[in-house]
């Protein structure tokens, strides 16, 4: 069986902004896939173009085996999409406004109260959705995007300017949408947020798709060193020098940094010595992938 | 009926009476005029009236020439032979009254439309009766004065007033109502969002002109109501009934100009101020707030072209002016045909969103 979604050599242009610059993926059934990039890597305009939202200059898309413009009423009620920024009927509770996407897509009111209660707004019914906070907000946006039981799911920076907590929650609710078996495509420009939520990612940057993988897989793949970071003074520079002659040794006065590819016998050597005060290590990161790749520092 | 339709009109309803600045606009604010001008404007002068002079009326004819400049200031006497002719133009409402003398009788045939400018007229041919009776007695009084009424017998600003707010309520309601919907849902992404739902574009048009349709009607009672109360008096003639297909006809051409606003302009302030560079020009040189006759020539030819002065020609015709359901025919056609040309613009230059 085909892939549920297949992306062939996209192409968009505004101008002479190469918003789209030829962009290709595939994501299975059941996958939760991520694209991730700084603003304007062309997240927004690649995602609405798949979900038939904008016309592409060039290349095709395939969903479910379909295309998806021009609109194309038979794959509506199979995708469930939540744009970047909130759309809501004006005046309008929670409940009503749930309610009457529902019924866009035949569903009935029982099964919209349902959807208000799982994504934990049940308290909020009454409250009309411009007076709700921005984390209600997008969990309202992505209750009605699930309220008719898509099977595959867009999501364009859902949690974008949310607070710590709020975000935390929203990846929960997210992820046990995706355990259910629904398809999640979601953009993000937080790293951390794909690398904890993804199968996949691709990693986005000036309209093109630079890698694509497992997040661990990427990461491993970068093959990079490990930041072995002590309390200056639990071992003396020369020393640490001395002893290990292949890592790059820095001292700032607060802490000594040992960047190395072969941590575990430094690490040993500097537990012999109870030299292990303050101690923390860190591996490499997305962040240091995308800086492997466009050679710059990730801001998002 | 599919439940998108229902669905899209209930949230457009919800959202309209939940505003409270469209309900002022659309329902109180014209009513605050129909109160002003039908309650404590009742009885208002008007300019110089146009009257029908049918065969010789010794009591204009023989004016002194002294007095003939004052009479000039007041009346613009017309000669005409046939009387038939003459209370059909007065029905109509193209003249004021028409006069004639039967025997040492002269006969004023009014409409009640206009009962501001009838009234007066009365009032003028009565002193001119009253002023030749003096001039030759002592032998006793030759004339005497008698007014006929083409119609029913009130005298109130209300029944010439009524239509022309009404049609201006319904203009505002329906042009503001599709413009804002058009244009607020286009920048708050709803549109975008039906987009991607199974929602069929008849669905979401369908909804939009069965609330504007609602509203226009909901307008309609609570005018007619306040209206005929006692303190006001209106009379309505045996065939208001047909101005219902008439405010549905007209319903859809404002709707139209809406829809044209709010394809074209981007955001919420142009749409808004568009709508209200066209719908108030129009209303006043409609007639919704003062007959066009007192305006030059020009203004009422310019006039033709507003869908408000069709409309408010044929609700006055059929809601005050008793004529036949028929009479309203051509207006209902010109009506129509202005919606049509008119949404086939819009549809050319709609678009989904911004991108
Ligand atoms: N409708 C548009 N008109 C003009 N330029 C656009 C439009 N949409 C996107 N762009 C441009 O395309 C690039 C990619 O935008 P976008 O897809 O929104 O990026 P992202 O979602 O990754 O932040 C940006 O440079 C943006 O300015
Ligand atoms: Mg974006």
């Amino acid at each position: 069986m085909a892939s549920t979604i297949v992306v062939q050599g996209l192409h968009k242009a505004y101008g002479e902004v190469k918003a789209v610059d030829g962009v290709s993926f595939e994501v299975e059934a059941g996958e939760f896939f991520g694209i991730l990039g700084p603003n304007g890597a062309g997240k927004t305009t690649t995602l609405e173009i798949v979900e038939g939202l904008r016309k592409a200059d060039a290349g095709e898309v395939r969903l479910l085996g379909q295309a998806p413009w021009p609109r194309n009423a038979a794959l509506l009620p199979r995708i469930g999409v939540q744009q970047q920024a909130s759309s809501f009927f004006e005046r309008l509770t929670a409940r009503e406004q749930i309610r009457t996407f529902a019924s866009l897509y035949g569903v009935g009111s029982k099964k919209a109260d349902d959807m208000l209660e799982l994504v934990g707004l049940a308290d909020k019914a009454e409250v009309r959705a411009e007076k709700l906070s921005g984390g209600q907000m997008q969990r309202l946006s992505i209750a009605c995007a699930l309220v008719h039981d898509p099977e595959l799911v867009f999501l364009d920076e859902p949690t974008a300017a949310l607070d710590p907590q709020a975000r935390r929650n929203l990846w929960d609710l997210l992820r046990a949408i995706n355990t259910q078996g629904r398809t999640i495509v979601l953009t993000t420009h937080y790293m951390d947020e794909a690398e904890i939520l993804c199968d996949r990612v691709a990693i986005m940057d000036h309209g093109r798709i630079l890698q694509s993988g497992p997040p661990a897989e990427l990461v491993r793949g970068l093959d990079s060193a490990t930041r072995i970071t002590i309390e200056t003074g639990a071992i003396a520079v020369d020393e640490a020098r001395r002893l290990f002659q292949g890592a790059e040794v820095d001292d700032d006065g607060v802490s000594l940094t040992l960047v190395t590819r072969t941590p575990a016998p430094v690490l040993a050597s500097l537990a012999e010595r109870n030299a292990l005060r303050g101690l923390s290590v860190r591996g490499a990161t997305l962040e240091d992938v995308f800086l492997n790749l466009t050679g710059r520092e990730y801001r998002a | 009926m599919s439940s998108g339709f229902i669905s899209l009109s209930r949230a457009m309803l919800l959202g309209f009476v939940r505003d409270r600045a469209a309900l002022f606009f659309t329902i109180l604010f014209p009513l605050m005029f129909l109160i002003v001008f039908g309650g404590l404007m009742k009885n208002q002068g008007v300019s110089r009236s146009k009257v029908i002079e049918v065969g010789p009326v010794a009591v204009i004819d023989q004016v002194p020439a002294e007095a003939k400049a004052d009479l000039d200031k007041v009346l613009e006497v017309t000669k005409m032979t046939d009387r038939q002719m003459a209370v059909d133009a007065v029905r109509k409402g193209d003249y004021a009254a028409a006069v004639e003398q039967q025997g040492d009788t002269v006969v004023v045939h009014y409409s009640a439309a206009d009962q501001v400018r009838s009234g007066t007229v009365r009032g003028v041919l009565a002193s001119l009766v009253q002023q030749a009776n003096i001039a030759v007695s002592p032998i006793p009084a030759r004339f005497e004065f008698q007014a006929q009424q083409v119609e029913d017998k009130s005298l109130k600003t209300i029944q010439f007033v009524t239509p022309g707010l009404l049609g201006w309520a319904l203009a505002t309601g329906a042009t503001f109502g599709a413009a804002m919907t058009l244009v607020t849902w286009r920048e708050k992404r709803i549109l975008r969002r039906l987009r991607l739902s199974p929602v069929s574009t008849v669905s979401v048009i369908g909804a939009r002109v069965g609330v504007s349709v609602g509203i226009a009607l909901a307008q309609t009672a609570i005018f007619l109501a306040v209206a005929t109360l006692p303190y006001f008096g209106l009379q309505l003639s045996s065939y208001w009934w047909m101005s219902i297909p008439v405010i549905l006809v007209g319903t859809l051409a404002f709707l139209s100009i809406g829809l044209l606003a709010g394809a074209w302009a981007k955001t919420q302030e142009t749409a808004n101020m568009i709508a209200q560079l066209v719908v108030l020009p129009m209303a006043f040189l409609s007639g919704s707030f003062f007959p066009l006759d007192i305006t030059p020539k020009w203004v009422q030819t310019l006039a033709e072209i507003f869908p408000l002065r069709h409309l408010n020609q044929a609700l006055l015709d059929v809601m005050v002016r008793g004529k036949g359901p028929e009479s309203v025919l051509p207006e209902l056609g010109i009506l129509a045909g202005f919606a049509i040309v008119v949404s086939l613009v819009a549809a050319r230059l709609f678009r989904w969103d911004e991108v």
